[in-house]
This record gives structure tokens, sequence and C-alpha cells, in this order.
């Protein structure tokens, strides 16, 4: 005989829909893909990579692993959610298999399994093995997924001790969500506790005894009450379901098939894909790119953030200053705990908004460089700060190397500022110009001043050569002996900036240069963690006070240790400090010039 | 018994005030951390818009102290409080300093050239300052290059730290149009022979005579202004600057070679004003100088009951503009002495 009652419809019905949705949507996003990451996906299905990804998935999904690495709280309160819960169905399944009368066991039978057996004490099962094992183990796992309840309501209050300063300014439907998802499980102990008050039975240590308490006070309706409570947990468990799709926990799904995507090697492209709406999706509205952005929490920008930048994407709400607010600084991509590529996200949205350009570029000059192994080239930030290229003119000298200074006479923009602004096919224009200008000189080493335009010619122009940042390149020129050093006993502070840092993932090679000329003091955020200076090309609409805002926080931050001497690897960042730091400002290749014997 | 003003700053405005206020019978201290008043009058040589010798006005302003106010040179001021009656000064010597009220005169710095890097101040040789411009004038001896020639041709570049977002000063400066005007006719008189260009954004020729004076630099002197910014310069191998500028009258981008490049440098706050304001409670503005109660009809006055301004800690101010205000402060003080 099937056990049935009306009340599991709720359940059964937002069940069916939620599934539906989720293989809808999977389906629509896997057949969006462009064929090659088709042909990915189906070929990942089948390899090694498949196993990968459900391992990820399970750290990830369920274990929450990179927000343990934040912190401890926060994590074990994602886990106990999301573990606790899926260890819930899991036992519950099994439960109900094992007490099971019949071969038909529906999906909404192990969660009202209670409801419907009272009495589990007498089965051979629990005879032969542990008695009251399962009994046991439902309370202790529903005790699991409480205690993170707990947890949650704790950190509205107290974010602090989540490692959180504030937290996510949540919509209608995330609100409705949560409210049930909080619900939920307060509702299911205090059903399954009547129900076993009731029978006198089949419940553990924490429903069993309850029940017990709730039967002394409500007696015989005790029973009425369950059935009721019985109906509010069907309800509330549809109402989830349905709200899931339109809410962050859509982020769940989301995040899965994200998982299996990027194990598959599939990644985002310069347009939005599937793979752009799988990332958007996935984002769970935790809220950790809020604290790292400083142009909330320094500039008193508020509705920009990561999380809600993404969230107007997919609500289809974008507008102009979320859009073109934001330092592109890859602070909160560095942060998420899902790795949601936020930055360049913002860069396709950027492209999608922004008009047409009237310019052509014909004005561009033409004349093909003179043959070098060597090329320089300074970029346009760097023209902007003389005393940098009178360094690197002064160091390429002594170190005896054949260059050419590829824009000495004037700068064709690498592209990147116009790319930051979302207009691509124009950068293509540039980077195309300066692609051949390179070729044609021969070179097997590209060298440039400025890490903006070090990323886009690593990312973008697809050279058969070396190109390197001049950090990396003193460097070699030191190691390999090319330039004479006196000692130095400056203390200074390294600034990473985050073309190169986070951009670039070039950490070493700066502070490496930096300990051969001077001693390097502690600086409280730095490498991945590191502040952006404020003068970042990538935002538009702030006034320059905000800017001056970003600026203080970051230098208070770099002058932490006292140092003497403020350094970094960018023009960029020199023009910005320099504007408001106390101490000197100087590019690394200055303070390597600064220590070559005269 | 007589009331005591301390006046801090004894450059234009300060001398000014003190002279005035012991006019009117005021017992005036006048403090001063150099070891001589008149400020950057002292650094001037010839004055606009009449190229008058800046001393003219200098021995002037000195005359009206003599006798009358009680000058302290050196004296640097370590805090500033407010007291249940008046004003209390800690000087860095030790002494302190009571007093019923207190004028700000703190006045400006310059603009510090370096911070605009892209014009080379500090890296070429030959990019100067209006400030060393008119050092040079007033050593007396030629205006030459680094290298010792004479320039023959001359670029002014106007708005250096002023009208600058980047720098984050929006605001003008209001006489450095004037000086670098007046600086390139004085270019002229040495080498007549000599290419002078102006590089400006807009030629801010306010006050009398002014305009007649660029009208003459035109048609006397030949000099030519180009509406522009200067994007960036670089040095050539003979320590010439070759600079970028994008003709705004034209739409053309230029680069144009100069001998000697002058930066015509603004005002900014200088970092004692901001000190003491920050000690006493006045109001700093969105562009650090300070905010009189109203900029019309208190413009001495601050929120401070007993503390006043006049001069360039309020923002840029020509010389006679400074007089006039310290002279407007001084009765303002006079006139809140006796309600004490
Ligand atoms: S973008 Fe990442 S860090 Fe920010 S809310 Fe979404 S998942 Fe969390
Ligand atoms: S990229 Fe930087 S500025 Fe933009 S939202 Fe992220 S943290 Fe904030
Ligand atoms: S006075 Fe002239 S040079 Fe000075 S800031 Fe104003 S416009 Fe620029």
């Amino acid at each position: 005989m099937i056990s049935f009652n009306l009340f599991v419809l709720p359940f059964s019905l937002g069940l069916i829909y939620l599934l539906y949705m989720i293989i809808r949507w999977w389906s629509i996003w896997i057949r969006g893909l462009p064929a090659e990451d088709q042909k990915k996906f189906r070929t990942g299905i089948f390899s090694r990579n498949f196993f990968s990804a459900l391992k990820e998935v399970f750290l990830e999904s369920l274990i929450h692993r990179k927000m343990f690495r934040r912190n401890a709280l926060l994590g074990y309160m994602h886990m106990s959610f999301a573990f606790g819960w899926f260890l819930l169905i899991l036992c519950g399944n099994i439960e109900s298999r094992i007490y099971s009368t019949t071969h038909v066991n529906p999906p909404y039978y192990p969660i009202f399994l209670k409801f419907f057996i009272h009495d589990r004490t007498v089965l051979w099962f629990e005879i032969n093995t542990v008695p009251g094992f399962f009994r046991f183990l439902m309370d202790f796992l529903l005790l699991f997924v409480l205690s993170g309840l707990v947890l949650a309501m704790v950190k509205r209050g107290r974010p602090k001790w989540f490692g959180m300063k504030r937290t996510t300014h949540h919509q209608l439907t995330d609100k409705v969500a949560l409210i049930c998802l909080w619900l939920i499980f307060p509702v299911r102990l205090i059903a399954e506790s009547f129900t076993d008050g009731y029978y006198g039975a089949g419940g553990g240590f924490l429903t069993q005894h309850l029940g017990n308490l709730m039967v002394l006070i409500f007696h015989e309706s005790s029973r009425h009450i369950a059935y009721a409570l019985w109906w509010a947990y069907s309800l509330l468990l549809g109402i989830f379901f349905v709200t899931l799709p339109f809410s962050r926990f859509w982020h769940i799904p989301s995040e899965v098939l994200l998982i299996f995507f990027r194990q598959f090697g599939i990644t985002a492209k310069k347009s939005t894909t599937s793979f752009t709406e799988v990332e958007i999706g996935a984002c769970s509205r935790c809220g950790v790119c809020i604290d790292v952005c400083q142009l909330g929490y320094a500039a008193h920008i508020h509705d920009i953030q990561a999380v809600y930048f993404l969230r107007s994407v997919r609500d289809e709400q974008v507008n102009r200053d979320i859009l073109l607010r934001c330092l592109v600084c890859g602070r909160c991509q560095e942060a998420c705990p899902v790795g949601i590529n936020a930055d360049s996200i913002r860069l396709i949205e950027r492209n999608m908004f922004s008009g047409s350009h009237a310019s052509d570029f014909t004005y561009l000059p033409a004349d093909p460089p003179q043959k070098a192994p060597v090329l320089y080239f300074a970029g346009c930030m760097t023209h902007l700060t003389p005393a940098i290229i009178r360094a690197m003119k002064g160091i390429l000298k002594q170190a005896g190397v054949d260059y050419l200074f590829l824009d000495e006479k004037g700068t064709v923009c690498c592209g990147r500022p116009i790319m930051l602004s979302g207009k691509y096919e124009q950068a293509e224009k540039l980077v195309h110009f300066n692609r051949e200008l390179i070729l044609q000189s021969g070179a097997h080493t590209l060298v440039t001043s400025c890490p903006i335009c070090f990323r886009v010619f690593r990312e973008e122009y697809k050279l058969p050569i070396r190109v390197m940042h001049h950090s990396q390149f003193l460097l070699e020129l030191i190691k390999a002996g090319k330039i004479p050093l006196q000692a130095f006993h400056r203390k200074v502070a390294y600034h990473d900036p985050c073309d190169l840092g986070r951009g670039g993932q070039e950490y070493d090679a700066p502070r490496e240069l930096l300990a051969k000329v001077a001693e390097l003091v502690e600086v409280p955020q730095d490498g991945e963690d590191s502040l952006c200076c404020g003068g970042s090309l990538g935002i538009y609409t702030i006034s320059s006070r905000k800017r001056d805002l970003i600026t203080h926080d970051a230098l208070r931050n770099l002058t932490a240790s006292q140092p003497e001497v403020l350094a970094t690897a960018c023009p960029l960042c020199k023009k910005t400090f320099s504007k408001h730091a106390e101490i000197e400002v100087l590019d690394i290749a200055e303070m390597v010039y600064d220590a070559m014997p005269e | 018994m007589a009331k005591t003003i301390v006046v801090i700053g004894g450059g234009v405005a300060g001398m000014t005030a003190a002279s005035r206020l012991a006019d009117l019978g005021e017992k005036v201290i006048l403090l001063e951390r150099e070891d001589q008043t008149g400020g950057h009058l002292r650094q001037w040589d010839r004055l606009f818009p009449n190229r008058r010798p800046g001393y003219e006005v200098l021995d002037f302003l000195m005359e009206n102290l003599e006798h009358k106010v009680d000058v302290r040179c050196n004296q640097g001021i370590s805090s500033v409080s407010q007291q249940p009656s008046g004003f209390s000064l800690e000087l860095e010597a030790g002494e302190s300093l009571p007093c019923d009220a207190l004028l700000l005169a703190t006045g400006f710095d310059l603009f510090d050239a370096h911070k605009k890097e892209e014009y080379g101040y500090g890296i070429y040789d030959n990019v100067i300052t209006s400030a060393d411009l008119e050092m040079m004038f007033r050593s007396g001896q030629k205006i030459t290059t680094r290298q010792g020639d004479a320039p023959s041709r001359v670029g002014f570049v106007h708005c250096v730290g002023s009208r600058d977002e980047k720098v984050g000063n929006l605001y003008c400066s209001k006489v450095c149009c004037v000086t670098g005007v007046k600086q390139a006719i004085e270019i002229k008189e040495q080498f007549p022979g000599a290419e002078v260009f102006g590089f400006y954004t807009d030629l801010r020729m306010y006050d009398r005579h002014f305009e007649e004076m660029y009208y003459e630099a035109q048609q006397k002197w030949d000099i030519n202004f180009l509406r522009g910014r200067v994007s960036e310069c670089a040095e050539n191998q003979d320590h010439t600057i070759v600079l970028k500028i994008e003709d705004t009258l034209t739409s053309r981008p230029l680069k144009m070679t100069v001998d000697l490049m002058v930066l015509l440098v603004g005002f900014v706050p200088s970092p004692e004003t901001l000190r003491l304001a920050a000690m006493l409670g006045i109001v700093v503005g969105e562009d650090r100088f300070l905010e009189p109660v109203d900029e019309h009809t208190r413009s001495n006055f601050t929120i401070q009951p007993g503390v006043f301004l006049a001069g360039a800690s309020k923002g840029p101010f020509s010389i006679s503009n400074a007089i006039a205000d310290a002279g407007e402060a001084a009765l303002q003080i006079h006139e809140y002495l006796r309600t004490l």
C-alpha cells in the first residue's frame, strides 16, 4: 500500500517544479554554449574530469571549503545548512527504504517518514545492529542543521564574528525564500516531536524528549497540532522550491553546473555565453565581496559591489552607475568563494552598454620600427612619469642591453583603457596596430613599465615572444650580474599594482628586486589582498574626492610600518599616490637606478 | 583692560591687518614662522600689472608695522586652544600666549611642481617654475638655460596645479595667468628676439589693467598664446624640451620644442593653515581652503567666535585683494573686541 496524505502535495508539486526548472535551465545553458564549448562538455562528461568535478561539488557546494578558509564560523554555518540538509535527505532515504513496506518509494516518503511510520523500534535492522541508530542519526543531523540556523541568526546581529562587516541587502524574493528556509527545520523538528510524543515512540534523543513534553502540555490535541505542522512543513518546502529559481538560492544548481563547466575547461568569452550566465546565477549573494570593496568602505558607495552588479545583470536591471562605478581592481573576485569573475562580466556588460566610437584610428602613425632584440614600451602612463623613463634608459644603457624604445616619440595606446570601457572592437584596432609594430621589430623580448600594458600584451596580443614587466626584466639583469648595485638601507613599503598582482599574477619579482636595494617593511594588506591606489582607469563616474578617499585608504595601509619610501611598479599608482603621500613615492626602476653607482 | 589680538602669519595680509589694528588702538602681536615678515612677496621681483618692484610694496608694509606692532619672528606654534576667555597659544619656544582674538593670516603654499611629474620638473634641466623665474629676475642676472645659454624659445605653461582634477585642485589660482603674461613680457624685454609662447586653458585677465597688459603682450611683444593644455613633455639630447599639446582652437595636436619651459604654479593651502584650522575647529572647504561664515557678507568670520580670517588661507588672492581683505578684517576684529 502506498502511504499518502493530501499534505504531501505542496512539497511534491514544488519539487516537481524545481526539478523541471533545473533540468530546463541546465539544458538551455548547455545547449547555449558555443560549439567548441559544447564539444568540451561532451568529452568532459566521459573523462576523469567528471569525477574531479564531482569532488569539487562536494567540497565547495556541500562542505564550503573556501568559506571555511575565510572564516571558520562562516564556513560551518554554510556547511551545516548544505551538507547537513544533504545528509538528512540521504540518510532519510536509506532509512525509508529500510522501513518501507512497499517497493514504491515516492520522494515525499522519506521527508514525511515519521508521519507514515510511527514506531520504528522493532525492525530487524536495528535489532540486529545498533538499537535506535537511525533515530539518533536523524535527530543528530537535524540538530546539525539547526545549529547552522542559529548561527545564521546570530550573523544578522553580529556579522563581525563571521569575519564580515556588512551583509548583503536582499530583495523580496530572497527574503521570502530565506524565511522559508529558516522555518523549514524548526517546523520539521516540532512536527516530528509532536508525532513522536503522541505515539510515544519513534523519536530520537531530541524529538522524543521534546515530544513527550509537548504531550504533557497538549494531551490529545497533539495529534491535530502535529498534523497541522506537517502541512506547514510541506508548504514551507513547497514555497521554498517554487521561489528558489527566482531567489539567491538558484546559485545552488548554477554553481554545480559551473563547477562542471570549469572542470571541462570551458571559460568566459568576450561576450556573454552560457558560461557567463551560469556564473551570474552562481552568485550566492553571500556578501563576501562587499567588505573587500574599497568603493564601499572607503568611498561610501554601497550599491555597485559584485553581488549587486551580478544581481542587476540577472534581473536585467543594469544601469550606468552600477556598470561604470567600479575600479575593476579584482579584489572582489579574488575574495569570492565561488570564484566568479565579476570584472570580466562587468566588461562584457559595458561592451553591450557602450555606444559606438567615431574614430577609425586612421591617424595612427605607421612607420615600421627598426630591428632590435629587445623592445622597451613605456606606455602612455609612463610618459606622464618621466622619472621612470629616465631610470629605465639609464639602467638599460648601463646593462648594455641592445634595445629599441618603441614608443619614445609617441605612444599608440596598448588598448586596455578603451577595453575597460567595453569597446572591444575599437581596442582591437589598437592591438592590431601595436602587434604589427612589435612583430616587425623582430624582437624576442618585450619589456614594459606599465602593468596595464603588461596585462593586455599578455592576455590579448597573443605574441610569440616574451612579454615582461620591467620588474621581471630588471631582476633578470641583476641576476645575470649586468647591473652593479650599491647597498641601500631605506625602509620601503611595496604596493602591488592591481594589474601586475591580481591581474598579472606577479607578486615576487618586484619584492625580490626591492630586497636587493632596500629594506622591505611589512604591509598589512598586500599580495592578493593589496588595495587599489584609486587611480584606476576602469572607473568613470566618481568624483575625484571619492578617488582621494580610496587613495588615502590605500596609503593608510601602506604606511602602517612607517616606511621612508613608498615603492610601486606602476606609473599610474605612482602618480596617484604622489598626489597625497607624505613620503617619497618611487617606481622600482627608479629605486634600482638610484642604487647604481655613479 | 586692553585686549590682545594675535595675528598668525606675517605675509601681506597679516602685516596689513596688524598695522591697521594698531592704528585702531588695539594691542597686536604678529607671529611669523620665518625669520622675517614679508611672506611670498619677498620672493617676487616685480609685480603685475605695472611691473613695479615688489620691494616698494614690501617696504610700505614693513614701515607700517614699525613701532606699532609687537612683531615676533621665528615663532612656530605648537598648539592653539580655546579658553573660557579667549585663546591660548603654545609657542614652539615654550612660551604660552593668551589672547582675546585670533586672526589667521597663514597664507598659502605654491603648488609643488614635482607632483605634476609629466612636466618633468626636477627631472629635466630646463623646466622651471614661475617662482624660480622670479628669483632669477631678482638676482639681476640674465636668464639662461641650465647649460648657460640664452633661451631663444620659451614656453609658459598655465594652470600647473590649478584647474586640474588630476592633482585634486579644481579651483583657478586667479593670478598665475597675469603673472605668466607679465613674465613673458619680461623675457621679451631681455631677449627681444626670442619666441615666447603661453599655453593656456582660459586667460583670466580679471582685474584693472590686466587685459591691457595681455593686449600689449601680443601687440607690442609678439608673444604667442595657444589655447590648450600641455599633456606631457620630454627632454631632447640637447636638453631642450619637447612638449605635447593640443591646440584646442584648431583641434590639432602639436609638438613643440622650447629651450626653457616655465610652469605657472598655483596656490595650495599650506599644511600649517590646515593644522591650525583643525585645532580651532574651523570649516575647511572641498578645495581645502578655509571657509568663512558667509563668503559675501561675513568673509572674515569663522564659525568660531573670536577667530578671523584674512588673505590667502581662504583661497587664491592677489596682493591688492589681500591688502583690502586684511583691512576689512582689522575693522571687524576691532568691532568684535568692543563687544567683549
Ligand atoms: S560575487 Fe562571490 S563573494 Fe560576492 S556575493 Fe556573489 S558569491 Fe559571494
Ligand atoms: S572590482 Fe573592486 S571596485 Fe569593483 S566591485 Fe570589485 S572590489 Fe569593488
Ligand atoms: S589664473 Fe590662469 S593659469 Fe592660473 S589657474 Fe586660473 S586660468 Fe589657470
